[in-house]
């Protein structure tokens, strides 16, 4: 009994903090329309800079914006090669996930194993000032929902502001901000900074909570979000009330409880990725039967 | 207040496939003018719509509006001072954003979209007040998503968008085209309140030969680039639907319709 509830306790933080990476997909594919295939690189991208930090004695902490920032870079950089000279969505992602590949391994090589006398944000002192009672696992788990629910609440903040507001609107119908005198590629650039900073920060805490980099970790991880993003919005789809940030979280944790249940029913772990797939593929053609009744519904 | 100056306008040029659609076309339009422009397909009407608010670019020729040469102003930017409602309903809106966060969109034209909140709650009764004048009932439904209204609804909808800000200029592109006789002529009745109601200066294409001489107060016709007629005034009062049809056949025979 125990074990199954360690095993929850588990699943739910691997599900919070990969969660953060279906917040960025959200982003990208929900409201932007855009396959940000930026993802598989920017993912290891923040877990680089955090496994180089920690290792050179920086603050756990200072880990967190500064992944952001290098995430956001590689989403700036995917949005300029897009919008203004004019590469195809997909290309563009591809075309800096493929130059990361090379940056990831410069900034931490290969491989990059955090010492267990350095501490992590689940061990340094504020945590442990707060939840020092409580062992590891449960610190970890305390901390990913603190810091997915604090990002949720400033992104459904943000959602609501003018610059939220417009965001929305391009993926919806460009050509309506265009008549607002906007120029709807800036937005798009806006969309996939803030998207490819939270695929960072995702990759930071998978960094501290393995206190491990590997240039391949993220191999998977774009469709692992929009896996995520398409199970939380199916699963929502009749509550219309249900933000989309909380199907995101929700969809990424219960797609982690899923490889789980597969793993500790003797799923061999070599198979996993081809399970993923074929998982995606099925999640992929509910999601294109609804799209399609979506169309017929506003036509 | 819109001049077109000798513009010269070619499709795929240098290509085995060119078409020279524009050769030194002309056009100025008066402030406070309301211009209706018919013509058969691909006589260059949309075209003319698209070169002034920068879609396409132009080969030679000046775009000038209030006196100013708008060539090299990006379109994002033309539309700082241009409305424009489309053919296709679902341009006009945000289908998955309800009417109040459109109409706060609409409404924030030409200002910074920042990080203030985009719904300010003090304008609503403006917004209900713009859309009472629609006669809809959508004042009553500012939070339902603008994707759940018919297509004329949203057409309405993107018109009082369009003219929620003070313009220079408002096109209108077939914007009746695609919606049912009924709509069309509730749609067509508004749009000519609200150019009246705020002295807009408009031009509209449309291929209901009616509209154009029932409304505005000029009518051009134009075929292979050329504008063929340019009535205002009491000549355009005195014009019948017959008048133009007759004219319209004759050119549509020569295309081989």
């Amino acid at each position: 009994m125990n074990i199954v509830f360690d095993l929850c306790v588990s699943t739910l933080t691997q599900g919070l903090i990969y969660g953060l990476i279906a917040y960025g997909v959200y982003i990208t594919y929900k409201i932007l329309d855009f396959p940000d295939l930026t993802v598989d690189g920017s993912f290891p991208l923040g877990a680089a800079v955090t496994a180089v930090l920690l290792t050179s004695g920086a603050d756990p902490f200072v880990t967190i914006p500064a992944a952001m920032i290098a995430g956001a870079v590689a989403g700036l950089a995917t949005g300029i090669i897009h919008v203004k000279f004019n590469i195809r969505d997909l290309l563009s992602g591809i075309i800096v996930q493929t130059a990361l590949f090379s940056i990831n391994l410069k900034i931490g090589g290969s491989n990059l194993i955090i010492p267990r006398e350095i501490d992590t944000i689940f061990t340094s002192g504020p945590v442990m000032a707060l939840f020092g009672d409580l062992g590891l696992m449960y610190r970890k788990l305390i901390v990913a929902l603190v810091i997915a629910v604090i990002i949720k609440i400033i992104l459904d903040i943000y959602f609501k502001t003018k610059s939220g507001l417009l965001l929305r609107a391009v993926g919806d119908n460009s050509s309506l901000v265009t008549t607002l005198a906007k120029d709807s590629g800036n937005v798009k650039i806006v969309g996939l900074v803030i998207a490819n900073a939270l695929v960072a920060a995702a990759g930071c805490l998978v960094c501290h909570e393995q206190r491990a980099f590997s240039n391949t970790m993220g191999t998977g991880q774009v469709v692992f979000g929009l896996a995520a993003v398409i199970i939380g919005s199916t699963i929502f789809k009749r509550f219309g009330f249900v933000k989309g940030t909380t199907a995101a979280i929700v969809g990424a944790v219960i797609y982690k409880a899923c490889i789980m249940i597969a793993i500790t029913l003797g799923l061999d772990a070599n198979l996993l990725n081809l399970v993923t797939a074929i998982m995606f593929l099925i999640i992929l053609v509910m999601g294109n039967h609804n799209r399609k009744g979506k169309v017929k519904h506003h036509a | 207040m819109l001049e077109l100056k000798n513009i010269t306008k070619i499709y795929n040029p240098g290509e085995i496939t060119e078409v020279c659609l524009f050769d030194n076309f002309n056009l100025s339009i008066k402030k406070g003018e309301f211009v209706s422009i018919v013509g058969s397909n691909g006589s260059g009407k949309t075209s003319l719509l698209n070169i002034i608010c920068g879609s396409i670019p132009v080969e030679d020729g000046e775009v000038i509006i209030s006196g100013k040469n708008i060539n090299k102003i990006k379109d994002f930017r033309r539309y700082e001072h241009i409305g424009r409602v489309y053919q296709n309903p679902a341009l006009g809106t945000c289908p998955e954003l309800t009417i109040l966060e459109n109409m706060s969109l609409a409404d924030n034209k030409g200002k910074r979209f920042g990080l203030s909140f985009a719904i300010n709650r003090s304008r609503i009764n403006f917004y209900k007040e713009q859309l009472s004048i629609l006669g809809l009932g959508l004042e009553d439904k500012l939070d339902i998503k603008i994707g759940s209204l018919s297509g004329g609804q949203r057409q309405a909808v993107a018109l009082v968008m369009a003219t929620l800000t003070p313009l220079d200029f408002l096109i209108l592109d077939e914007h009746t085209a695609a919606l049912d006789p009924k709509t069309a002529e509730i749609i067509m009745e508004l749009t000519d309140k609200v150019v009246r109601e705020k002295q807009l200066t408009a031009m509209m294409v449309t291929h209901n030969l009616r509209y154009a001489v029932e409304y505005g107060s000029r009518l051009i016709m134009m075929d292979k680039g050329h504008i063929i007629m340019d009535k205002d005034g009491e000549e355009k009062k005195a014009t019948k639907v017959d008048d133009i049809l007759d004219i319209f056949t004759k050119i549509s025979i020569e295309c081989g319709n």
